[in-house]
């Protein structure tokens, strides 16, 4: 059955706490913290943007699962912050993991859940005996005008996940869609910074559509959220996913394991491959996990996926890349005007 | 820049692609196509080094052109490949991290960008491994 062949996550090492960027703004610290439930999110190196963070997750991916990278027939990158507007970002990953020149390659836009449809394309290539193997990659390094609400949460990072027909470590079940036309957040093109329509643009917006697809995938599967082990929801902030949670049915310890925004920020299209990445670094066997990303447009992509005795084989080593706890700990902190330098808001002569 | 020198070298900066000769078991990066030692007898074969290695040596570089301004201070170094070769790179830490004889391993990392419309070029960069 079409599944997660392997997969690996990339955090940069940098870090800005809420509280700081508060400061400079003038703005409760503590408050906004506690509000949004995120205490601090990763920023990105001077030379890192969505090919590179893309190129090390598939690395980690490759490194867990040595294979064949001539059999990799398609990558697709989904992403929000594609460092070209022409020139596709999955031919470089292609490039650099030694994929090319055999492969079909497309970069995927759907706000946050462009690594989400990134799977399903690769899903339907292996279900369709297209290729072996789909390479499918959800990163961004988002941006956030300075001084507008979006600054606090805007992170960089990705995931890779690797599709395929045999011995996947986690076999995908199912999955399904629910989108409609919602202009809740939005970037014209030469924008450097997005709208949105308004501060908790919510109820219309993610919670109907996270809330669409889960009772669709729920209904469609036959099941309730007891059956799963793990629930992985979009995190924009802490305070939507853990309320989504709450409204289906989800409990906190489910949730728990893949919520890694609280020390991470929203990493868009890399939120829920992250959040995936996570609950596979603790899966045992037999584990089951339901999964919903949500991007602003707006749609949502569920998935039921169950973890498979390969993930503890020997032809799976997932101690050889590093897990999402391990990229998350260390961080080095940067004050608001390091950070301002590392995300080029200070103009250079 | 010239767009295609670059993208001619793009293999062996993106994937650290160079040689090896089976004769005598040398590497050589960047890629060579005679072995110095062998020379006629010598078999080079293509090789993609592993990228784990250590701090030969290195400087800060505390000034540097336009484009690598932001940058500074940073650290380039001669590393020394767990295949016995070696190359100079930049290592992404603080001047303060440094030390000769460091574990580093291979990172894919922006290297330049032809400013704000040209072409963005990528390679290897080495982080503490
Ligand atoms: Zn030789």
């Amino acid at each position: 059955m079409v599944g997660i062949i392997s997969y690996g996550a990339y955090i940069p090492r940098f870090r800005i706490k809420t509280e700081e960027i508060a400061r400079v703004w003038g703005a409760d610290g503590a408050e906004i913290a506690r509000g949004l439930g995120v205490r601090e999110k990763s920023v990105p190196d001077f030379d890192e943007d969505t090919i590179t963070i893309s190129v090390e997750a598939a690395r980690g991916a490759l490194a867990r699962r040595p294979l064949d990278p001539g059999e990799i027939g398609a990558i697709y990158v989904g992403s929000e912050s594609h460092p070209y507007a022409v020139k596709p970002s999955a031919a470089a990953v292609g490039e650099a993991i030694g994929a090319t020149p055999v492969m079909t390659a497309a970069d995927c836009e759907f706000a946050c859940k462009a690594g989400t449809a990134a799977i399903q394309t690769g899903m339907g290539l292996v279900k369709s005996g297209m290729v072996t193997y789909a390479v499918a990659i959800g990163a961004d390094t988002a941006q956030g005008a300075p001084g507008d609400a979006l600054e606090y949460t805007a992170s960089a990072g990705g995931a890779a996940i690797i599709v395929g027909n045999d011995d996947p470590i986690a076999e995908i079940n199912h999955t399904c869609s629910y989108t409609t036309d919602t202009p809740d957040f939005w970037r014209r093109e030469g924008q450097e910074y997005p709208s949105h329509g308004g501060r908790f643009s919510g109820d219309p917006a993610y919670f109907k559509h996270v809330q669409g697809a889960a009772r669709l995938m729920l209904e469609q599967m036959g099941t309730t959220p007891s059956d799963y082990d793990y629930a992985v929801f979009h995190q924009p902030n802490a305070k939507f996913p853990t309320k989504v949670a709450g409204m289906l049915g989800f409990s906190r310890e489910q949730i728990t394991p893949g919520l890694a925004v609280p020390r991470l920020g929203n990493t868009y299209s890399g939120a829920v491959p992250v959040g995936i990445s996570a609950t596979l670094d603790i899966a045992k066997p037999g584990d089951r996990i339901f999964v919903t990303s949500y991007g602003s447009g707006a749609g949502s992509d569920a998935f039921d996926i169950t973890v498979t005795d390969v993930i503890d084989s020997d032809v799976f080593n997932r101690n050889a890349a590093p897990t999402v706890e391990q990229l998350l700990a260390n961080p080095v902190y940067l004050d608001y005007a390091l950070y301002a330098k590392h995300k080029g808001k200070i103009l250079m002569q | 820049m010239s767009v295609p020198r670059y993208w001619r070298k793009q293999q062996n900066r993106y994937r650290l692609r160079g040689t090896h000769c089976e004769t005598c078991g040398r590497y050589f990066f960047p890629p060579r196509n005679l072995c110095p030692t062998c020379r006629r007898d010598g078999t080079i074969v293509d090789y993609e080094f592993k990228g784990d290695g250590k701090v030969r040596t290195y400087s800060i570089i505390r000034t540097a052109s336009e484009d690598y301004d932001l940058q500074t201070p940073f650290v380039l170094a001669v590393v020394e490949l767990e295949e016995g070769t070696c190359l100079t790179a930049q290592v992404i830490c603080t001047p303060e991290e440094v030390y000769i004889g460091m574990p580093v391993k291979k990172a894919f990392r922006r290297i330049i960008a032809d400013g704000d419309a040209g072409v963005i070029v990528y390679g290897t960069k080495f982080v503490p491994a």
